[in-house]
Formats: structure tokens, C-alpha cells, sequence
């Protein structure tokens, strides 16, 4: 057995020069090729039928007008081209309008929930692990503990504690502050904002920016902000994640060697210059990670939209891969519904790459050596 | 080399994925070929998937599938569906949908435009029966499709404590739009907030009736909300709201107009008849009393709710199920559902039982003759969302600027 496994198990790998074999016609290249195609043929034909197809399928009903009565596969269905993706962007009316509203939620959504997620699990991270601490595991598990709820359940939960009774509410007025109606305020923080510095007033925003403005959105729409139940996810969702990504950091944060620490320290480095010229730059990995997944899991978020808003209020809280759904499944349009995710789709793989173009090695010397 | 195997094995795997995908397509087709010529009579097996509104429902229509499997010697297995829209979507797409099924009248013309609904209703002995503003509801292009269950009007329910306590009495109830105005300012002045009213054209939507106006034609073919009249009802709306003379139920904490109703935390609210088993089931100590919506400047007008027993035109067993509807909705039948779970008999000619048996009923079951349905067109779902969304920010907007905004969604939608 593990005989085979050593013969077979390198295929990709150039062929080494070997001793020929008595018998085969095939030269030993091409048959440990083979092999090892037969020992991956499981994961791909899984792979293949599970991901690959159902996302084939998809596109293919993305460029239909199929309305959901049998198999999109028959003759007979119309077939749109792609229409279904103009009517996203260049078609005015109301898919255009719920589109680029869901976009422009979700931007707001991201930008606030990546940074402030990030930082967050960072912080956590730094305090579980520093020395000083006492009863580490007890915050480890504390801070990890929203991280392994059901999101739904905590939805739920978050249903209640903003509700215009419930403890969030009560809280501040102790403090003398009448809050918002979380759930169903639908005013952009931004426009309260530029309202409350006085810039701009809310209910009567400045005629240059609600004339016009790209993508059948105003100027002013688009500056609007996530709205004040958009918030209260935004909380939800920073309060989850960051947990799971405290652990990554937390793991890097203990990789990194003592006498690194140690020698800075002897080189008369303080705490604040170790943090920035030791720490950070050994955590730039696991930065890049925690960013992409957050980047990735930010511009999908469902779940919590759909037990806490469903898109309400005043589609402040739609976000596309809600829309996504509702399309299809709602108002049985679903090629404008598949055609939806796979934008969001291209939106995630753009966004990934220019982060790692942002965030790519700049250091010539260090490339080289690790190559 | 090693390409030329990388590329024969990467061709190999496309076309295992390719015979995968054939041997699905041919799966849906094989189905239809191999399906039994359609049987019309005999013994069938139905499935029966329904949009349950709780226990109570579910078991009566069990208890009815299973008397009538008993007597036509058929099997009768009824599904109560988590989601239904969401679940015949799925069943649609799989062609394989249930053989009758609920038909919710604001997605009926989605159905029946693509095709999936039998119309069978005219068949049916007594399908003139129905009430007219029912059969309007489920006629698409001049056909009568699928026999309405049961409906649901709406209408005004007062708390009838905070009434006397505002110094009203039952002559006060108001039967016009002035005088709604002038008892939510004689409950304001008390300090309770006097009407909760969902913020959705299922409530808001009432109004435009009264009015005379709704978002499209009779017939479902043409725009018309953007009419003076839509905008009469939509300012007065707006000038309840603006003076809190009324209050969304978001706003008083409630999930819906019942539960802030029940809560006490509104004096009156506008709801169908559902809200009877709420207000017994959570709030069984409120004392309230129903009475019809109050008229507008084009008289009564109310919104009617229903769902019609919808069979399959794929079904195997259409003659089966068509009887078995037929059996759902004779009189007696559809008293038994309304003892069971509080629904109103959608023929007329149950009119005099009900109103005998519930006679506190009488104002829901009277606004049958001046109810409008739902919507009657399809693809219209994200345009009357987008109407909704335009509702929910009714204190701050412009009603003309919102009608004009549904006018032009409605057109594009009708195409």
C-alpha cells in the first residue's frame, strides 16, 4: 500500500528520471498520471457534480427568462441573452433601482463591518493573549462563544434587545437619551449626520444632489449611509464574527517567537514600536486572511436579514444576495435572481484581488529569498 | 505529454458532467413520459399541500381529506407547508407539484399566467355560488380558474374599555372619514394612541377603495394608480399619521395591528377576521367590538383576503381533485371549517348560516359586497413591495410623487 502511494501520488510533479519496469506499453509518466487523476477522480467528480454543474445550470437560467414551470433544460424556454445583467445596470426601473440600493447597502455594510471587525478581533486577541491576563480561557471562550450561536438564534435575540421596549432603549434612557425605533428607522446615519453638523437638512436635501446621480440612484440616495436598523446588524454581525477571528489572531499571535519580542526589548524598542515594527508585520498573513473571509462573508450576508429585517425598512437592509433570493423565489423571476448572484459573485473575486494587490509584498528583498 | 493526459482527463470529467446533466434533463422528461395516462376516474392518490394558519386548520382539513378518501375509496395525504410560495416554486420547478394545493389571490395570477393552475372552477355545481368580488379574484383573462376557499375582509375593531373611557359611545363608531378624524382626536386628546394601521397596502390599500381607486383596472390590464383619487386617500392617511392620529404597529412595538390592538396600546385597528382567534389566544381579556370600515367620499369600501383551492395542471389525478374541491366547498363543509378555524364560507348561499352562527361576524362577512381583491396580475409582487416601502415612509414623502413612482413600476410590470 504505502508502496503504491509513494509510486503514484506525485502526479503534477515533473517525472523524475526512474528505473523502467518490465511489461506496461504506457512510459511511467503517463501511467502515474493516470493514477493519480483516479485517486483525485473522486473529489472531482463531487466536486464537479455538487459545485461545478448546479453553478453551470445557474448560468444558464441567469441568461433565460425560465419561469419556473419544469425543467429549465427543455426547449421552449426563452432564451434572453444577457438581459437579465443589463436590466441590472442600464434598464430603468424598478430591478435596476432594488439592485443598486442593495448594492449600495451592502457597501455601507462592508466598509463598516470589515474595519470595525477586524480591529475588534485584533484587540481581543492582543488582550487574551498578553501575559498579564488572568482566566484566559474563560474570555477565550467568552469572546469565541457568538462565534458558535446559530445566527439565527441570535437574531432572534437581537430582535429583542433592540426592540423600542427593549434593553438597549431602556438603557439609554438612563442616560436621558430618547433612541431610535431601531427596527423601523429607515433614515441613512449619514444624512443624520450632514443634518446634524448642519450641512445638509434631511427633509429637504440640496436639489444638486437629489437631480441626479448614476444608476437610477440619486446622489443623495447614494450618500444616504446604512440606515439605523442597517446599525443594529452591523452590531449583530461585528459582535459575531469577531470571535472567530480573534482565534486566527490569537494562533498567529502565539507563533510569533519570544526572543523576537525579547531582542526588540533589548534594542530599547517600547511596547507601541514593538507592536507596529515586530507584531503587525509577522500578523500580515493572518491579516489578509481575516480581511478576505470578512470580505467574502460581509458582501453575503443573509441570514440576519432574513429573521431580523427581510429587507425592511424601506429596503434599507436588502442586500443583493437577499434580493437575490426574493427574486427567485418571491416573484419566480429566476433569471433575474441568478443574475443577481453571479454579480455578486464578480463584486467578491474584483474585491478579493484588488485586496491582494493592495496587499502584496512590496518587499523585493523578501520575495526573493522566499522564492 | 503529461498534457495531453491532463487534457484527456479534463475532457473525460466534462463529459461525465455532461452525461450527469442528461441524465437529469431526461429525468424531468422521463417522468412526464413514464407518467400514467391521465386517470379520470377511480381511486387516486392526492397530495394536498396547504398554507396552514396553525393546528386547528391543519387538523380540519385532515379530518375533511380523510372523510372524502374514505368515501371515493382515494387516498388523501394533505402537507402543511413551512413556506408556501417558496415550497410550489420548488415543486413547480421540479415538475412534480402537488395535485391541489392553496392558492394565495396575490400570487394566483403568477400561477395562472404561467400556466400551472387548472381552471377548472366553472365545473364545479354552484360555481355562481361564489361571491362576485371572489370570482373576480381568481379570473385571469376571462377565465374562472379555482374555487375560492373561504375569505377574510377587513374591518374596524374598537377596544371597547378605552372607548368608554374616552367618553364614546356606540353611536360615536365612525361611518364616515370625518368622523374617524374626529374620534381619533376626542381618543388623542385621553393620551392613547387612537388607530393602528399596518403599514402595507393590504390596510393603507382600503382607503384608495374608498375612495374609489386602486392600483390597477378592474380587469388587471391597465395602471391606474396614479389617480386623484388614490391621492385623496393617501393624503388622508398621510394627515392621520402626521397628527399620530394613527401609528404603524412598528411604531407602538407590535408586530402587526392585532397585537398592538391587544396590547392596549392603540384604541382601534384595522384588521380581517383572524384577528378573533389572536385577540382569544394572547389577549383573551380585551374587550372589543367590530364594526364595517368607515365610508369614503365614494362610499364603503374594504379589502377581501382568499385563498382558492388550486389543482395542478400537471396533475394525475385532475378529475379526482377536482372533486375533491368540490367536496371541500359545499356548505356544510366549509361550516365546519369555519367552526374549526374562524374562516368565512366563500359561497353565499352560507351567508345566513354564518351570520346565524357568529353573528358578532356580521360586519366582516358584510363587506364581501364591496370588497376589492389583491392585485389581479402577475409579476406584480416587487412593484406593490416597493409600494409598501413607499408606505412605511408615507409621514415623510410626497403621496403624489409615490403614485406616480407605483404608476410607472405597475406600467412597466404589465408591460
Amino acid at each position: 500500500m504505502a508502496d503504491t502511494v509513494a509510486d503514484t501520488a506525485p502526479a503534477p510533479a515533473p517525472a523524475a528520471p526512474r528505473a523502467p519496469r518490465p511489461g506496461p506499453r504506457l512510459s511511467a509518466a503517463v501511467r502515474e498520471n493516470i493514477a493519480g487523476w483516479l485517486f483525485v477522480a473522486p473529489v472531482v467528480v463531487i466536486l464537479g457534480l455538487f459545485l461545478l454543474l448546479p453553478i453551470l445550470m445557474a448560468m444558464w437560467v441567469s441568461l433565460t427568462d425560465w419561469n419556473g414551470q419544469g425543467s429549465p433544460f427543455r426547449p421552449g424556454v426563452p432564451f434572453v441573452g444577457t438581459e437579465n445583467y443589463t436590466r441590472l445596470f442600464t434598464e430603468d426601473g424598478l430591478a435596476r433601482q432594488d439592485f443598486m440600493t442593495s448594492i449600495r447597502n451592502n457597501f455601507y455594510y462592508v466598509a463598516i463591518v470589515v474595519p470595525a471587525q477586524t480591529v475588534l478581533a485584533l484587540g481581543l486577541a492582543l488582550i487574551v493573549n498578553s501575559r498579564m491576563l488572568k482566566g484566559k480561557t474563560f474570555f477565550r471562550a467568552a469572546f469565541f462563544f457568538p462565534s458558535v450561536t446559530s445566527s439565527v438564534a441570535i437574531s432572534v435575540v437581537f430582535l429583542f434587545i433592540f426592540a423600542n421596549s427593549g434593553a438597549v432603549t431602556s438603557l439609554l434612557k438612563v442616560f436621558g437619551i430618547d433612541g431610535p425605533q431601531w427596527f423601523s428607522d429607515s433614515r441613512g446615519v449619514l444624512h443624520l449626520l450632514l443634518g446634524g453638523l448642519g450641512l445638509a437638512d434631511p427633509d429637504n436635501p440640496p436639489a444638486a444632489l437629489t437631480d441626479g446621480g448614476p444608476f437610477g440612484l440619486s446622489w443623495w440616495e447614494w450618500l444616504s449611509g446604512p440606515s439605523v436598523a442597517m446599525c443594529t446588524i452591523i452590531m449583530l454581525v461585528v459582535w459575531t464574527t469577531s470571535g472567530t477571528f480573534m482565534l486566527m489572531f490569537l494562533a498567529a499571535l502565539q507563533d510569533i517567537p519570544v526572543t523576537l519580542e525579547e531582542a526588540g526589548m533589548l534594542d530599547g524598542a517600547g511596547r507601541r514600536q514593538r507592536f507596529r515594527h515586530i507584531t503587525l508585520p509577522l500578523l500580515k498573513p493572518t491579516l489578509f486572511l481575516v480581511l478576505t473571509l470578512g470580505l467574502i462573508a460581509t458582501w453575503q450576508v443573509f441570514d440576519q436579514v432574513y429573521v431580523m429585517s427581510q429587507g425592511n425598512p424601506a429596503k434599507t437592509t436588502l442586500t443583493p444576495a437577499f434580493l437575490s433570493y426574493q427574486t427567485a423565489f418571491r416573484s419566480f423571476e429566476y433569471g433575474s435572481g441568478t443574475a443577481i448572484s453571479f454579480v455578486l459573485f464578480a463584486i467578491i473575486v474584483v474585491l478579493a484581488l484588488l485586496q491582494r494587490w493592495i496587499m502584496r509584498d512590496r518587499d523585493p528583498a523578501r520575495r526573493t529569498r522566499r522564492s | 505529454m503529461k498534457n495531453r493526459t491532463v487534457r484527456t482527463a479534463v475532457l473525460g470529467a466534462a463529459c461525465a458532467a455532461l452525461l450527469a446533466t442528461a441524465a437529469c434533463g431526461s429525468g424531468f422528461d422521463d417522468d412526464k413520459a413514464a407518467a400514467p395516462a391521465r386517470q379520470s376516474a377511480g381511486p387516486a392518490e392526492l397530495q394536498i399541500l396547504i398554507g396552514s394558519s396553525g393546528d386547528a386548520e391543519t387538523t380540519a382539513v385532515k379530518d375533511a381529506a380523510a372523510a372524502w378518501a374514505q368515501k371515493s375509496g382515494s387516498t388523501a395525504t394533505v402537507t402543511p407547508a413551512q413556506d408556501l410560495a417558496q415550497q410550489l416554486g420548488q415543486a413547480f420547478a421540479g415538475d412534480n407539484p402537488p395535485d391541489v394545493f392553496y392558492v394565495d389571490a396575490s400570487r394566483f395570477a403568477d400561477y395562472a399566467s404561467v400556466g400551472a393552475l387548472e381552471p377548472y372552477a366553472d365545473k364545479l355545481t354552484g360555481a355562481s355560488d361564489f361571491y362576485p368580488s371572489l370570482r373576480t379574484t381568481f379570473t385571469y383573462d376571462g377565465t374562472f380558474y379555482c374555487a375560492p376557499k373561504d375569505f377574510s375582509t377587513l374591518a374596524l375593531v374598537i377596544n371597547d374599555d378605552m372607548w368608554a373611557k374616552a367618553g364614546l359611545g356606540e353611536g360615536d363608531v365612525p361611518t364616515t372619514w370625518d368622523q374617524l378624524r374626529e374620534v381619533s382626536e376626542k381618543l388623542k386628546a385621553k393620551g392613547v394612541t387612537p388607530l393602528a394601521i399596518a403599514d402595507t397596502r393590504d390596510r393603507v390599500g382600503a382607503f384608495m377603495v374608498q375612495a374609489g381607486g386602486w392600483i390597477t383596472s378592474p380587469d388587471g390590464k391597465q395602471a391606474t394608480a396614479d389617480s386623484p383619487e388614490n391621492l385623496t386617500a393617501l393624503q388622508y392617511v398621510q394627515s392621520l399619521l402626521k397628527d399620530k392620529l394613527a401609528q404603524f404597529p412598528s411604531r407602538l412595538d407590535a408586530g402587526w395591528g392585532g397585537e398592538a390592538f391587544g396590547k392596549g396600546k392603540a384604541a382601534m385597528t384595522i384588521e380581517g377576521n383572524w384577528i378573533k382567534g389572536a385577540l382569544k389566544a394572547d389577549f383573551p381579556d380585551v374587550k372589543y367590538s367590530v364594526h364595517e370600515l368607515p365610508a369614503g367620499p365614494k362610499g364603503k369600501g374594504t379589502l377581501s383576503f382568499t385563498n382558492c383551492w388550486g389543482v395542478s395542471a400537471k396533475s394525475r389525478f385532475k378529475q379526482q381533485a377536482i372533486d375533491f374541491v368540490e367536496a371541500m366547498t359545499t356548505v356544510d363543509q366549509q361550516m365546519a371549517f369555519a367552526r374549526a378555524f374562524g374562516v368565512m364560507p366563500s359561497r353565499q348561499s352560507a351567508k345566513d348560516a354564518y351570520t346565524k352562527e357568529f353573528p358578532a361576524d356580521a360586519p366582516f362577512v358584510n363587506g364581501a359586497d364591496y370588497a376589492q381583491g389583491p392585485v389581479n396580475a402577475p409579476k406584480m409582487d416587487s412593484v406593490l413591495a416597493d409600494f409598501d416601502t413607499g408606505i412605511q415612509k408615507l409621514t415623510s414623502s410626497d403621496p403624489k410623487a409615490l403614485l406616480e413612482r407605483v404608476q410607472k413600476n405597475t406600467q412597466a410590470a404589465l408591460g
